[in-house]
């Protein structure tokens, strides 16, 4: 069988790429850290892949907002050797049927680039923006999984028990229109939920006020996915915020469930 | 023609920033009109022209979300337009990061610069705006303000803050053919801080006819340049060659005197040497002492690095950038040793004045509620932009700082035991070596903060010395030098902290035995520094190397693609010299022997006379109930969940036990724990322990309390006793006698019984010191007042947990588990919580008693290691009674205790028991069917107090059987989650 090959980007201010990589390698294919330089210089092609990592952290500070300097990178750096930039890149990613994960800092580049929702693909129509509470705050949170999604990284999951750790999260649409295409499309895959795991607007089940409680959204193939919380912070049992209370340790960490869906659905198509 | 950009919140749109600063400007001014409006905007200054329209809006704006105004205001909807932003020269992340983007759409460079704007609407006058704009929203020190009204904001300009100097650098030759007095004169005009003594080493080094001749010979005169002085003055200060713990100390108690040649060597170094002879083979120590960092064993393929830090005269004076530089700073150190570690985790200690604090402020002193937020906030950034968990921490309180707030910064880092075949402790630098510099550029920033922390915080206190850290440029370059150290493109770092250049070069060179820096090649922010303030800079973010000449290409190649700046300046010698050149002239040729050993040993005299006020009789409550809760509402007891939550204490995945625990997440955890290899089950474990108070009574049990309390919260989340070793940082006040200090030989005495007692329970306990820190003139001298912080140890302890999947929290697990009290309980209540709480110090500080207790500690973790406990919490501030609350409402279950089967002192009340701070002490739970294996292991030192139940209630029986405490949960943790929720 072909080996899944991911790839985690890495460098100017992104920070989970370890464990990000960790979590691929732990649900089956090979991963490698590549700093963003490696690709603009040409020496790491995306052609080489199969699953593009793009994982949490401070791009540029979030200086100018939360990923917006990436935003920016990513529409007008070119690389030395085609000449494209990493948005052409990506989209050629993106038509030869290969997957993309985005946590937190990531899923912000995600739409702040406009590859999520992604009709028109590079036209950004949805934001993160600064949770109510306007603090950073680091928690866990239920997350009420759509069964209805086309998400292939939440096929057969109903829940997740995942933390959130960011500032900018509060998820939001440039209008009501943007909002309905999310709801028909059920493209919210996660929603932030109470502990009936029922989607919430109550602070703090619901940590940063997103709207309609969202907490991660994919493109209508369900092959990009971005999400605030953060699964691979949740790769060994004992990351758990209360394992020392369960009765049995389980197997493994609930987060392992989104990287051993990629990789799956990867088997299937290559 | 510049352009002034506005960026706000589309309107309709939740503006959570404002609210924010809304709910700090009512808090700092209760009086005003509940219901003004606060609006919060960023505002971009670009100096340049020919900028598109679509430029600036994808660089700036985020179209679902704000709008954006382009020279012209983006509304005028507000009473007052408060814009605050940085003064030339001071750091501006955000201004950096936005011509960054710039440069990546135009390949211009665009300088642009940051400010925020409040836009504040209600009945306001001018005079209200401008006190809430200085008490509230900015610094004056680093900040510049303008208050507009919507008329005057149609005039508005650009405002433009670049670094304009018209200064023509040049080398002054200094006298020092000076009689005491203008020897003294000298040192305190040029801030300096060396006292007379050493101004004469200096000026009898350059009377030597010898060195003359020397001189002659590389061009230089009979006297000192400002660059040599500098750096003498430097390289000798306080802050780098800790010469009081170095001095000669006539110590005198009860009549009896003795002799101690360094505080340091004696007891510190010395602890450490006497307790790895004794380990022989399981001695863990790997590289202590020697480099910026400690190094300790962890697997066969893997050592640890640890070192804590204080910044807290920066803190002072600006508390976030003082607070963020203290934390990007500390990472430096670990990331600075042998040839460099992966930063793992950051521990954080801060001691505060109370944030409600109501009296006048003297001249200078920041109200202590904006100290707390700001130093929250800098930790904060730097932290979780340098994805680096915060995984323990503490906040002391006490008004004494005032006189300076105290900020510990810790960072732990993991390094592989051989890089590329080299063992990755040692440094190794041969002469031809090129010396570079890495990082950020060159600055007036911080020039002088290692001779200004040196000196206690007056009115003219420098504020050049004040800095904002950028941490997002530290990690680009900590991204690469980890890339080049494991290529094996350098042989030696070290960071650039306190003394700049002069001082990495300096202590690098004694390495290879001398150095030659070209001071015109470091790559200067601006234009008009002089030599020496090239020299001392103490800019950020930049790191010092050896690199082998034939690497050079390799190394900077691939500085370049990872877009960090390099820059050779100079090469490592054999020539015995410091050496500076600047327009190919030399302008110091310093011996290192000289340089580096030739500040004369201070003689210091040491005197101890205990203050001794006999406890008064314990007083006892009327209403036991209340009087519980008003003790959990101390600030030194209440939960600082408000702060730990802001800060990221899960990235790079492998976090084990948390700082917040149980059922909700919100117990207060004893110490963290975290897997930084994730493919390992080993852990690491790390703990703090810090009682200023017991220094009322004495430094010497108050230092053998911080270190058992480290110890005990180590051990209590299953850390391995016999794999530990620990940082000392001692805070101080003045301890050298003068004019203006006239107690200096008690708190001399206080040093030197704190270091006793360091040596003596570090041996006991057999934890090794493996590095540490110390700050000695905690003290403020304003008009009429003086105020000198208690004298304050942190001591932080770091080891392993052999498997983290038998880690334990400190919350009830289970209704039905028997509950033991670990050591007994005396009547120890000197400067007590408790005692404090009616401002009462006494005498009967606790004390500790070592030989039960590492037994103690060993026999818990064999009971962690057998999975025999449900739950282990440690007894500290406020005693058994707070302990037993916490763990409770952390577990969500009640617990039912007996005083009767408490092991304690004959003759204790009901209250001392419930409040004594006797050390040593654990509470456990244990499920009943573990309870014969369990108590098998303690042989009666661990005794049955009580048991865990389902009812959300905390009952106490009292030594005559009644019902003592009785308190519903939720009341209990409302009243210990109510005071620091902001």
């Amino acid at each position: 069988m072909a080996q899944i090959k991911a790839l985690v980007i890495t460098g100017f201010g992104t920070n989970c790429e370890m464990e990000m990589s960790h979590a691929c390698r732990r649900a089956g294919a090979l991963s490698d850290v590549v700093h963003i330089s490696d690709v603009l210089n040409g020496s790491t092609r995306l052609t080489d892949y199969h699953f593009l990592n793009l994982a949490g952290g401070f791009l540029d500070g979030d200086d100018l907002g939360s990923a917006q300097v990436e935003s920016v990178r990513l529409k007008y750096a070119r690389i030395q050797t085609s000449g494209r930039t990493l948005f052409e890149e990506i989209r050629d990613f993106i038509d030869r049927g290969m997957i993309i994960l985005g946590v937190c800092n990531g899923f912000q580049a995600l739409v702040k680039t406009g590859l999520l929702p992604g009709n028109p693909m590079g036209k950004r129509r949805v934001s993160l923006s600064f949770n109510d509470s306007a603090k950073f705050e680091d928690r866990w949170v239920r997350l009420a999984v759509d069964p209805q999604s086309p998400c292939i990284f939440t096929r057969g999951l109903d829940r997740l028990f995942l933390p959130v750790r960011h500032g900018e999260g509060k998820f939001v649409c440039d209008n009501n229109g943007t909002l309905e295409e999310i709801k028909d499309g059920h493209l919210a895959a996660l929603k932030y939920a109470d502990e009936s795991y029922t989607p919430t607007m109550e602070y703090p089940a619901n940590p940063n006020g997103a709207v309609d409680a969202i907490a991660g959204i994919c493109d209508a193939t369900g092959r990009i996915f971005g999400l605030m919380p953060h699964p691979e912070a949740f790769n060994h049992p004992a990351n758990h915020p209360a394992w020392t209370r369960l009765k049995e340790l389980p197997e493994k960490g609930e987060g392992m469930a989104i990287f051993e869906n990629a990789v799956d659905f990867l088997k299937g198509i290559i | 023609m510049p352009y002034r950009i506005e960026v706000g919140q589309k309107p309709g749109l939740f503006d959570a920033r404002g609210e924010r600063s809304k709910k700090q400007i009512l808090r700092a001014f209760p009086d005003l009109d509940k219901n003004i409006d606060v609006r919060c905007i960023d505002v971009y200054t670009v100096d340049g022209e020919d900028l598109d329209d679509t430029w600036i809006g994808d660089a700036f704006c985020d179209p679902v979300i704000q709008d954006i105004a382009v020279n012209t205001p983006l509304t005028r909807k507000f009473t007052w337009y408060i814009e605050v932003g940085y003064k030339p020269g001071v750091t501006d992340n955000v201004g950096r990061s936005a011509s960054y983007a710039l440069h990546l759409i135009t390949s211009r460079h665009y300088p642009v610069y940051s400010a925020r704007a409040f836009l504040l609407s209600g009945d306001l006058t001018r005079s209200q705006a401008e006190k809430i704009a200085g008490d509230c929203l900015a610094n004056s020190l680093i900040q510049y303000v303008r208050i507009l009204d919507p008329q005057e904001i149609l005039e508005v300009k650009p405002h433009i803050s670049v670094v304009s100097l018209n200064h023509v650098p040049a080398v002054h030759e200094v006298s020092l053919d000076l009689d005491d007095q203008g020897l003294v004169k000298l040192s305190r005009e040029k801030t300096l801080a060396l006292n007379l003594e050493e101004m004469k080493a200096m000026a009898s080094f350059i009377a030597d006819p010898e060195v003359r001749r020397i001189r002659t010979q590389v061009g230089l005169g009979e006297k000192l340049t400002d660059v040599e002085l500098e750096c003498l003055a430097q390289t000798w200060s306080e802050h780098c060659k800790h010469k009081i713990f170095n001095a000669e100390i006539d110590y005198r108690e009860n009549g009896k005197s003795e002799r101690i040649s360094s505080l340091f060597k004696t007891y510190i170094q010395g602890a450490t040497r006497d307790i790895r002879a004794r380990a022989g083979e399981k001695d863990i120590c790997v590289s202590v002492f020697t480099d910026n960092a400690g190094v300790i064993r962890f697997t066969d393929d893997h050592h640890l690095v640890f070192k804590v830090e204080t910044h807290n005269s920066p803190s002072a004076l600006d508390p976030y950038g003082g607070a963020l530089t203290g934390i990007v700073g500390v990472n430096r150190d670990p990331f600075g040793t042998g040839i460099g570690a992966k930063l793992i985790f950051n521990t954080d200690v801060f001691c505060f004045a109370d944030p409600a604090y109501a009296q006048e402020l003297p001249p200078k002193i920041l109200h202590p509620v904006r100290i707390f937020e700001g130093v929250r906030e800098g930790v904060e950034h730097g932290g979780n932009k340098s994805g680096i968990p915060t995984v323990n921490g503490c906040i002391v309180f006490d008004d004494r700082y005032l006189g300076k707030p105290l900020v510990y910064c810790g960072t732990a880092g993991i390094m592989p035991v051989e890089v590329a075949g080299v063992p990755s402790h040692k440094k190794d630098i041969r002469p031809g070596d090129l010396i570079v510099m890495s990082g950020g550029r060159i600055g007036k920033d911080g020039i002088h903060g290692a001779t200004f922390s040196s000196e206690e915080l007056h009115q003219e206190s420098p504020t050049s010395a004040v800095q904002i850290g950028d941490p997002i440029t530290q990690k680009k370059l900590t991204d690469f030098l980890l890339r080049a150290r494991d290529l094996g493109l350098y042989r030696a770092i070290t960071d650039n902290g306190a003394g700049g250049l002069s001082s990495s070069v300096g202590e690098m060179s004694q390495l290879s035995g001398g150095c030659l820096i070209e001071l015109d090649k470091p790559l200067l922010k601006y234009p008009g520094l002089d030599p020496w303030e090239i020299l001392l800079s103490e800019a950020q973010e930049r790191m010092t190397l050896a690199v082998a000449p034939e690497n050079i290409d390799a190394f900077l190649d691939l500085s370049v693609q990872m877009d960090v700046e390099s820059t050779v300046i100079g090469a490592f010698t054999a020539s015995g010299y410091f050496q500076c050149t600047y327009d190919r002239k030399t302008v110091a040729y310093l011996p290192l022997d000289f340089l580096h050993g030739g500040v004369p040993r201070m003689r210091l005299s040491a005197k101890w006379e205990p203050n001794i006020e006999p406890d008064p009789r314990t007083p006892v409550p009327e209403d036991q109930n209340a009087k519980l809760e008003e003790i959990l509402s101390r600030l030194n007891i209440c939960s600082k969940e408000y702060v730990v939550r802001q800060y990221d204490h899960e990235v790079q995945g492998g976090s084990v036990v948390k700082p917040l625990v149980g059922q909700c997440a919100d117990g207060p955890s004893d110490a963290a724990v975290v897997r930084p290899v994730l493919e390992l089950s080993k852990g690491v474990v790390v703990s703090n322990g810090i009682v200023p108070r017991y220094s009322d009574i004495d430094t010497y049990h108050m230092t053998a309390c911080a270190l058992d309390e480290a110890l005990r919260n180590y051990v209590c989340v299953g850390g391995d006793p016999d794999h530990w070793a620990c940082l000392d940082n001692f805070c101080w006040c003045d301890p050298v006698r003068s004019e203006r200090n006239p107690d200096g030989e008690h708190k001399l005495a206080q040093l030197v019984r704190a270091n006793k007692a360091l040596y003596d329970y570090a041996v006991a306990f057999s934890c090794p010191l493996i590095s540490g820190k110390d700050s000695m003139k905690n003290d403020y001298i304003g008009p009429g007042i003086k105020i000198s912080i208690p004298p304050t140890i942190l001591v932080s302890v770091i080891g392993a947990i052999p498997e983290v999947e038998k880690a334990v929290t400190m919350d009830l697990k289970c209704a039905g588990d028997l509950v033991y009290l670990l050591g007994a309980t005396r009547k120890e209540l000197g400067a007590s919580e408790y005692f404090a709480s009616y401002g009462i110090i006494g005498s009967s500080v606790p004390k500790v008693e070592a030989e039960s207790a590492r037994a103690r500690y060993r026999n818990l973790h064999q009971a962690i290691c057998g999975s025999l406990i449900s739950s282990a919490h440690d007894l500290s501030d406020g005693g058994l009674v707070v302990a037993l609350a916490e763990t409770a409402f952390a577990g969500g279950l009640g617990l039912e205790i007996d005083l009767n089967e408490v092991a304690r002192e004959p003759g204790m009340n009901d209250t001392e028991i419930l409040y004594s701070e006797s050390q040593s002490r654990i509470l456990v739970s244990v499920s009943p069917e573990r309870a014969h294996d369990f108590e098998s292991i303690f042989a009666g030192d661990a005794r049955r107090i009580g048991r865990v139940i389902p009812e959300q209630r905390l009952i106490i029986r009292s030594q005559n059987n009644g019902k003592l405490i009785d308190r519903d949960l939720a009341s209990l943790k409302r009243s210990w989650q109510a005071p620091l929720d902001f």
